[in-house]
Parts: C-alpha cells; structure tokens; sequence
C-alpha cells in the first residue's frame, strides 16, 4: 500500500508539472489545462506546472475584488472554493496525503538517516488555521494599497513551495530577474530553508503547522464521503497506529481528525485487529484488509515449527 | 446494516456541503471565473514568488 501510495504521489507531481519544453519556451506553461485546479499545493509559477493552484488562485481573485465588482463581475472565488470544496466533501484529507507534490518532498527529505526524528510542538498546528483565515482570506481582502489593491500575503511572504517550485527555477532560467532579488526573495529563501531542514527530522512539517490547503480539507475529515472509520469492538488500544502515522496522530483517540491525512498506513500496516477502516459513505471498502495479518501468522506459524 | 444517529447526521452534512460547494463551482463558472483563473495562471506572479 505504501510504495501504491509513493507511486500515486510521484504519478500526479509529474502530471502537475509536466511541461517540459519550459528550458526551450524560457516561461511558463500557458496552455489550456492550466484551469484545472491542483488537488495539493504546487505553485502556478512553476516553468513545468500544468495546473493552479487553489491558494494562490483565491488570492488573486480577493486582492482584485473591488476592481471586480466596480466591472461587475463577481468574481470572488466562488469557482476555487466551490473545487477544493468538492474534493474536500468527497476525500477529507487524503489530497494531502496522495496526492500532494509539497507534502512528496517533504517524506523523502524525512527518510533521510540524519539526526533524531521528533514531533512538532502541538499548539504549532494551529497556525495554519491562522494562516487560512488571515493570509489567505482576510489580509487579501481587508489590507489595501491606496488602489484598493491588495497583496497574495500567503503566496508573497510565506509559501515554501512557490520558492522551490518556482521562485528558484525562474531565477535559473531568466538571469534577468537576478537583479531584482531583495528582501523578499531573502525572506522566502529563509522560510524554505527551514521546512526542507525541519523535514529531515520531522515528518510532513509544513503539512501539520502551516499549510492552508491541508487546514481547509482537514475541516471536511468528519464527514467527507470517503473516511477512515474505527470498529470499537475490534480495538485494544495498543497504540500501534500511532506509531506508523506520519502525523503523529492515534487514530483510535482522534477518529475524523482534522490531523488525518488518510495515508491509510495505520490500517494497512499497523493494526492487526482490523478495527480501522475505509468507508465511502456506509460502505466498508476494506473487506480483504488483512493481508498483512495473514503474512504475520504465517511467519509466527514458521517460527513456532 | 441499520445507521446510528450520528452517522445519519454526518450523512446529511456530507450531502449539505456537497451541494453547498456544487452550487459555488457552478456560481463561478456562470460568472466566467475559470477565464479569470487561466488569464491568472498564464502569468507569472513575480510578487508571489518573492521576486520583484
């Protein structure tokens, strides 16, 4: 299930960024597909990128809504919200966990053998429901220049990934733009530096203390369409699900956690009870679940004889 | 397999947000906001990505 899931990740990053005559054309691509919105977070500005992403789109549209509405149209997100709502009713969080570029990187740079692996500070998760309401939302909307224009606050002082993905590539390939780095760039460079070093030692770190992105499907894990659910009866409370889950989260404590990314490894790897499951709707998805159980049996078996 | 309350309750939410969302998208679109999203897409935010 996992290298499915390793598979799956690479598979959707190389379709989010697949424009690969960016080297020759110099830009970025600027084809029609670009209206398909990336499921995880990849920055619009990256040379190979084929979609938008939905952050970046929403804040674009908020910063220019007065000048919308003056034209009249109504142009305030209705169409980005409206998508990545959709995928949150239907899948929660499993964006995040198959399918996100960003959160790809970060699980590679953790499998590193460097230092000792820790867990994040727990009350730094709520930063990124701060960074969805303010830097997405409100300071987009609310704080204007003397044009009534405002800034993509997320995009231009916090994002990692529009660094890697974008900031950099376009600096390689437009040495022009060389000239033109401050404050901003130093800023941004910074922020990026520490998530790919905190990814070393500590798993999906950006996933859990600022992604916006990850803070919105996370709301819709209680009642998405496609669930993990647990069977009480079935549960021992041994804690192993804790111990696999690249959140840090225990599952049976915190069933429909807005942590959950639905990698589904503590259900395929961890729990030998079958007490969790993958549900779409009422319907249990995960009638032939325990393989691996089988495969354990049989080697104790082995080992008994 | 009869359902708790609660499942039922979360049932009615999916559906409700599901709908809610669907109404949104199908906003945006009618008021030709994709047009707007590629027209966005096509340029390259230098601002965004902490150059300029």
């Amino acid at each position: 299930m996992e290298s499915l899931r390793k598979f799956i990740q690479c598979i959707v990053t190389l379709l989010s960024n697949s424009y690969l005559l960016f080297p020759v054309s110099k830009n970025i691509y600027q084809g029609p597909l670009k209206v398909i919105c990336s499921p995880g977070l990849n920055c619009y500005s990256c040379p190979a990128s084929t979609t938008y992403c939905p952050i970046g789109a929403i804040q674009q549209l908020l910063l220019g809504i007065r000048f919308s509405l003056e034209t009249g149209a109504y142009l305030f997100g209705a169409y980005v919200v409206g998508t990545i709502g959709l995928i949150g009713t239907t899948t929660g969080r499993i964006s995040c966990g198959w399918l996100c570029p960003f959160g790809l990187i970060q699980e590679l740079l953790y499998k590193l053998p460097f230092g000792r692996k820790r867990e994040v500070f727990p009350y730094l998760r709520y930063v990124k429901y701060f960074m969805l309401i303010a830097f997405v939302f409100i300071f987009p909307l609310f704080l204007t220049n003397d044009w009534g224009m405002g800034k993509p606050w997320f995009c231009k002082y916090v994002c990692p990934a529009g660094t890697l993905e974008a900031g950099l590539p376009m600096l390689l390939l437009q040495p022009d733009l060389r000239a033109t780095l401050g404050y901003l760039f130093y800023n941004k460079l910074f922020w990026m530096v520490v998530f790919l070093v905190w990814s070393v030692n500590t798993s999906r770190p950006f996933c859990k203390t600022t992604c916006p992105l990850g803070a919105f499907y996370g709301v819709f894990n209680k009642f998405s369409l496609f669930r993990l659910k647990l069977i009480e009866s079935k549960c021992t409370d041994c804690g192993a699900c804790a111990k696999v889950c690249p959140m840090g989260i225990q599952f049976n404590e915190s069933v429909g956690s807005t942590e959950c990314i639905m990698c589904m490894r503590c259900m395929r790897e961890a729990c030998e009870f079958g007490a969790i499951h993958l549900t779409c709707g009422n319907l249990s998805l995960t009638a032939n679940q325990r393989f691996t159980k089988k495969k354990r049996v049989i080697s104790e078996n082995d080992a008994v004889i | 397999m009869k359902q708790k309350p609660t499942e039922k309750a979360i049932s009615k939410i999916t559906v409700f947000a599901f709908i809610f969302f669907l109404s949104l998208f199908i906003f945006g679109v009618n008021a030709n906001e994709p047009k707007r999203v590629l027209e966005q897409a096509w340029n390259i935010c230098l601002d965004c990505i902490g150059i300029g």
